[in-house]
């Protein structure tokens, strides 16, 4: 998968990700508000397949699932930074929403065009014309990445358990 | 319990017993068996609800699961009833075993049905749950997929996170509680510094701690950025629990081994601690209360999980016994339980705030979640027992909320800006 980069800095919360004010509403509505507090061009402009760079820490607060599905929904390929909150992770992937650790993310500039190879854990920055590994993911997340998230994969278990 | 000749910690002993394995080690992938799934009317039954129905599937054990209603209170627009009305629905339909309907926040409530045990494997759909831990239980925040994936399985996979030991020595001093602790450690580690791995607290000033402090602490390894953050459980968490109605027996096992090994060790001196003040918009920025002293306030806010429980009161009431707030300053009080209230009121620690003027929100997550329709306007400047000052959590994105403990929120109310509260405490009441 190829994408544009939007980069971010440090401690990206959740509440940046899906303001509390909005969390009443449909999460596809909420989606459209998405880092308004930190970039506003960014809900608006997205385009599918474009990837999220932050800084470290990424994703910390609420368990509020809709911070990672507002990035699925706006279709973001991927969110890569040196670290993330653990319950981000853990729900970015639930979703199909693969969180990449990757200590040199900071290298990445706004608009680069990045390539993803998820088995081989490589990112090729096609604009500065570099490489950059991030940590290979476990068969767990893998999975749930191929899966579709964590629904689509209990939904697959239950047919076979059935079948 | 099976023995063996590991030395494990604490919460590598609960995940061992709840995976069903003798022995694990940092970094096994395990699934572990839930004791306890808890739920709120925002992570809850509105996201989980329609996961069911797609996957066609049933609760696995309705009888493990709380449910409390705490997050759209006042529901004051269509879209919060409508929220409240689907956890309603849900506690009915699924037979929830533990529904607790508009009398307080998630983790005050728990506690004291004496649901929370040491030992216990708890997930929870909120990211303060590693209040749990002040109870010895491995108790961890998760959203609304991976609690679909619990209540229809009744299991979850983890990884097995390493040990970070923080140990307090000496004495808190007068003023001080376990939110200085929490907002000293917040930026003396970072908001990452817990590392998503499990903290646990312990030495002599953490044992001199009252239950809802422990909790206070655990409650805050969320902004540290801790899985869970436990303390061993002591005589003090027995006899709590068993006030509660719940059944502390068997407490003594839940304690790390000697010569278990730690990811981190870290040693603080209470008794040099000041009273702490993070500014905007991080817990992180916290200071001794010398370089905030003086700031202006429109709103003191005693409020939250972190903040509102009957011992946060207790604190407040320290410091505003015989005083009134300052002029043009809102004290807003939301207790965290309707318990925890009624026991304020049976004892006047509630009389006392009233009469120093604060006003009274009901027993819920209210402005600290920033749901509902009340939260601060534009340009306001609040401080807040709460544990998260982010940019526009509590209101406008040109709000600035400061941090503090309840003596300092209550000292601040008095002066109408930024204040120690230990002056106030001179000869009074501990």
């Amino acid at each position: 998968m190829t994408g544009r980069a939007w980069t971010f800095g440090e401690n990206i919360d959740t509440d940046a990700l899906a303001p509390g004010k909005y969390m009443r509403l449909p999460v596809a509505e909420l989606a459209q508000h998405c880092l308004e507090g930190v970039d506003p061009d960014f809900a608006p402009n997205v385009k599918p397949g474009d990837v999220v760079v932050g800084g470290r820490n990424f994703g910390l607060g609420s368990s509020r699932e809709q911070a990672a599905e507002a990035l699925k929904i706006l279709g973001v390929a991927a969110v890569i930074a040196p670290s993330f909150a653990g319950i981000f992770y853990r729900n970015a992937f639930n979703l199909g929403l693969p969180a990449l650790i990757c200590p040199d993310a900071g290298r990445i500039t706004a608009g680069d065009r990045v390539t993803l190879d998820l088995e081989a854990g490589v990112l090729r920055n096609e604009t500065q014309g570099t490489t950059m590994a991030f940590r290979p993911l476990p068969d767990v997340l893998l999975n749930l990445v191929r899966r579709g998230g964590l629904l689509a994969h209990l939904q697959m278990t239950r047919m076979e358990k059935s079948a | 319990m099976a023995t063996s000749g590991t030395p494990m910690t604490l919460a590598e002993k609960i995940i061992a017993r709840a995976s069903g394995l003798d022995v694990v080690r940092p970094g096994d992938i395990v699934t572990a068996r839930v004791d306890l799934a808890m739920m709120h009317d925002s992570g809850g039954p509105r996201r989980v609800g329609p996961m069911l129905k797609k996957l066609g599937a049933e609760i696995w054990d309705p009888s493990k699961i709380a449910l409390v209603i705490d997050h759209y209170l006042p529901a004051d627009n269509p879209e919060s009833i409508e929220i409240i009305q689907k956890a309603r629905d849900f506690a009915v339909e699924q037979k929830v075993g533990q529904f607790f309907d508009s009398e307080g926040i998630c983790h005050a409530v728990l506690p004291q049905r004496g649901l929370v045990r040491p030992g216990m494997f708890i997930v929870g759909g909120d990211s303060h749950s590693p209040t749990g831990g002040a109870y010895g239980a491995f108790m961890f925040g998760v959203g609304a997929t991976d609690m679909a994936g619990v209540l229809v399985t009744g299991e979850i996979w983890l990884e097995v996170p390493h040990t970070i030991r923080i140990e307090w020595t000496g004495k808190l001093g007068q003023g001080l509680s376990a939110k200085d602790i929490m907002l000293f450690l917040c930026t003396k580690l970072g908001m990452d510094g817990g590392k998503y791995q499990a903290v646990e607290y312990a030495g002599e000033a953490i044992s001199a701690l009252p239950m809802q402090e422990r909790m206070t602490l655990s409650n805050m390894t969320a902004e540290l950025g801790g899985q869970t953050g436990l303390i061993a459980p002591d005589s003090i968490t027995a006899a709590s629990i068993a006030a509660a109605g719940g059944d502390p027996t068997g407490w003594e096992a839940w304690h790390g081994d000697v010569g278990a090994e730690l990811l981190e060790s870290h040693i603080f001196d209470a008794s040099s601690l000041s009273p702490q003040v993070a500014l905007p918009h991080s817990p992180a920025n916290s200071q001794d209360i010398a370089k905030t002293a003086g700031v202006g306030i429109d709103v003191a806010y005693i409020g939250a999980c972190t903040g509102a429980k009957l011992a946060d009161m207790r604190m407040a009431a320290d410091v505003l016994k015989g005083h009134r707030v300052a002029e043009g300053v809102s004290l807003m009080l939301a207790p965290a339980s309707i318990r925890d209230q009624r026991q304020a009121e049976a004892e006047g620690t509630l009389g006392v705030l009233i009469d120093a003027g604060a006003q009274l929100l009901p027993n819920a997550c209210g402005i600290c979640a920033g749901y509902g329709s009340a939260r601060f306007g534009e340009n306001v400047t609040a401080i807040s027992t709460t544990a998260r000052n982010f940019k526009g959590r509590m209101g406008a994105d040109s709000s600035k909320v400061f941090l503090g403990s309840p003596y300092t929120v209550a000292a601040s109310a008095i002066a109408g800006r930024i204040a120690d509260p230990r002056p106030f405490l001179v000869g009074g009441a501990s």
